[in-house]
């Protein structure tokens, strides 16, 4: 245990604890968005596993880091789309055509990986940029500002939609939709174009959060996601719907996560116990619904489609 | 908010609804056909005939004894999960947790084979079914309870067990119940003792895989179709699922049936799990480290195969066979174009997705005949307020 307290093991758990966290930020920020606005999206993982299997590909052709992390948003973009179609325009049971859109993600990326790539490519690492100033502070610069530009963005992303959600004309829109769409109907607001554009942007996080999870691996795997996106629409409950409240279960799994590896790596666990520890996040989760259940109340409108007139 | 079948319908109406009736009958099928054409166009877009494509899975799934045979022990974890599922789903209890529940089931089931190898098998294999049933029922009646007492998501809750369960598996077959014989790179194999020949399912026909579990998957299919049409609990099921509000009025225990209908569920997947063990070739529980490892995704195959059947129990046996036949002939298609078995997960997925899609549209075009019976043909401007209100 002596050897976990030291300021080199404990910064470094720390910074991984960060990077580990941004696939989560990104797809549970995204599905904020959309269960703000009345609509859940249980297909979060399969995107993820198409927006990481598209910035592999563009990475491995081309080689441009930002390309591929494009890439990972288009195809969250088009998975968006079809999403939203099949959400708000066909009114599908949402719990069940996500995981539809899950295994679809599952089959047609392990299609694609065993057609593309009979024998892997690893990917470089993004490289980190050191914020200027700030990532000369000691312990703190090495853990805060010394991460690449999607931990940045991820983290950037909180202030910016807890002030579109709650300060914007768009963001009250979006709650409107999200708790009473009748009302908002009412009032003129297009329940539909809101909620499209809701689920086209977490939709397109998501793939991002794919990208993401992609670079911090290097290769991709056979459901490389590991539920991962699963775990991201938990977090919105965790959360409790609010981007603040997103980003601090991500970061307490991010550093579940990294903590199980540094303890793994230093002996602390044994290797026989880590498929216990690895329980732990989802265990985690299981409790914290419950919590959550008792104390906060989802918007009104979640999970229900809109018939005007019903 | 459900899209299960809502309205009992008289017959004898007019051409709306013949109408209707051909729509909602076809409409599943349609969406079948049009998985299985996405799944050609992927084909061609690798160059693969997809007619070969098809031609072999449909030869590897149903052509011949070995084929039907092996086609009829895939269905049995799908046909038990998805009648489990018509249970769960007719209560409004969206059940995600069938791959964790069958994983508990197929544990139980393990350790009390291992644990009494004794025993003869007419006592031992029914015992190890009935573990099975237990281990998957708490593995469904803890997030029922969650949801019906406390009101916690079902869908988010049954996930993460099905991650709980699959690490505890991994856990207990690399670590307490791991077998000490078969080595592979890097340690041992993920996987248990070779059961007691008592524990082992009879198979029916010499040569073949196929065992008791095909019949009693059966039996069980045919008594969730009594328990939920002939039975009071499987009104109280219905019903509850139709509208909590109505059946706590009308003096029904809501919290007790929603918390029952996901035990049953689980339950049925708990014996699934047991004979994924007792009815294997190794006979053994084996899992390889993956999510689907021991499964075979059969958890999430079962929500596909009881959507597919509309939550019809009797039903759910054909499509359970159907796409059993898809994953079995999967198989023979990589080997014949190179195209991975994977398609399939991802056919399945269309299905599902393509499913929950049409279901507004058939539900539309049955609230619209019902409007043109109830108000008679001279109501002409009834079908069209129906459309108007339906369509915005």
């Amino acid at each position: 245990m002596s050897h976990f307290f030291t300021a080199a093991v404990l910064t470094a758990t720390v910074a991984a604890g960060i990077q580990l966290a941004t696939p989560f930020l990104l797809a549970a920020l995204g599905e904020t968005m959309g269960q703000r606005s009345g609509v859940v999206n249980l297909g979060v993982d399969g995107i993820m596993l198409l927006g990481a299997f598209g910035a592999y590909y563009v990475a491995a052709k081309t080689g441009n880091l930002v390309l591929a992390t494009a890439a990972g948003l288009g195809v969250g973009l088009v998975m968006g789309v079809i999403t939203a179609f099949v959400s708000v325009t066909l009114k599908a049971e949402q719990g069940i055509s996500g995981i539809g859109v899950f295994l679809f993600g599952l089959g047609l990326t392990n299609v694609l990986l065993l057609r593309i790539f009979p024998s892997p490519i690893t990917i470089r690492a993004l490289p980190a940029v050191p914020i200027p100033l700030l990532h000369r502070i000691p312990d703190v610069g090495s853990m805060f500002f010394t991460q690449n530009w999607l931990v940045y963005l991820a983290f950037l992303l909180v202030p910016v939609l807890t002030f579109v959600l709650n300060r914007t004309t768009y963001g009250m829109k979006i709650r409107a939709v999200g708790e009473n769409p009748a009302a908002a109907d009412t009032v003129g607001v297009s329940v539909a174009k809101i909620r499209y554009s809701t689920v086209i942007t977490g939709c397109a996080l998501a793939g991002l959060a794919g990208a993401t999870l992609l670079l911090l691996i290097g290769i991709f795997q056979e459901d490389i996601t590991n539920s991962e996106g699963f775990i991201a629409v938990a977090l919105v409950y965790f959360g409790a719907w609010r981007p603040l409240g997103v980003m601090a279960g991500s970061l307490l799994y991010g550093m579940v996560g990294s903590i199980v590896v540094t303890w793994k790596t230093l002996g602390i666990i044994p290797a026989s116990a880590s498929d216990i520890a690895a329980m732990a996040p989802a265990v985690l989760t299981v409790l914290a619904l419950l919590s959550v259940a008792r104390r906060f109340r989802q918007p009104a409108a979640l999970g229900k489609p809109y018939e005007r007139g019903v | 908010m459900s899209w299960l079948k809502l309205v009992q319908w008289p017959r004898g109406f007019g051409i709306a609804g013949r109408r209707s009736l051909l729509f909602s009958w076809f409409a599943l099928p349609a969406a079948a056909i049009v998985a299985l054409l996405l799944g050609a166009a992927l084909m061609l877009a690798f160059g693969t005939n997809p007619l070969t494509g098809y031609h072999a899975l449909v030869t590897g799934a149903f052509s011949g004894t070995y084929a039907l045979t092996s086609t009829a022990v895939k269905a049995v974890p799908l046909l038990l999960v998805g009648v489990g599922i018509c249970i769960a789903f007719r209560a409004n209890m969206l059940n995600i947790g069938g791959e964790g529940q069958i994983v508990m089931g197929g544990l139980a089931g393990t350790a009390t084979a291992l644990a009494l190898p004794g025993l003869p098998a007419f006592v031992l294999v029914p015992l190890v079914l009935l573990a099975g049933a237990a281990g998957g029922a708490v593995w469904g009646a803890i997030p029922g309870a969650f949801k019906a007492y406390l009101n916690v998501n079902e869908i988010l809750t049954t996930i993460m067990l099905n991650l709980v369960a699959v690490q505890f598996m991994n856990y207990l077959l690399s670590g307490p119940m791991v077998a000490h014989s078969g080595y592979a790179v890097g340690g041992l194999i993920p996987q248990t003792r070779l059961l007691s020949k008592n524990a082992w399912l009879p198979t029916l026909i010499a040569g073949t895989q196929l065992h008791l579990g095909v019949l009693i998957a059966l039996l069980l299919a045919l008594a969730v179709y009594v328990l939920l049409w002939r039975t009071s609990l499987g009104f109280r099921i219905r019903s509850v699922g139709l509208s909590r509000e109505a059946s706590s009025y009308a003096g029904m225990s809501v919290k007790r049936t929603m918390t029952l209908a996901m035990t049953l569920a689980g339950a049925l997947s708990g014996v699934a799990g047991a004979m994924l063990v007792i009815g294997s070739i190794s006979h053994r529980m084996v899992t390889d480290g993956t999510l689907t490892g021991f499964t075979g995704n059969a958890g999430f195959n079962g929500i596909v195969v009881a959507l597919f059947a509309d939550l019809q129990p009797l039903w759910t046996i054909v499509t359970a066979f159907l796409f059993a036949g898809l994953l079995v002939g999967g198989t023979s298609m990589q080997v014949v174009t190179g195209v991975p078995a994977d398609l399939v997960t991802a056919i399945n997925g269309m299905v599902v997705v393509l499913v929950v899609s049409v279901e507004y549209l058939r539900r539309r075009t049955r609230a619209r005949a019902l409007v043109a019976v109830t108000a008679g043909p001279q109501a002409r401007g009834a079908p069209a307020a129906a459309k108007k209100g339906a369509a915005a």
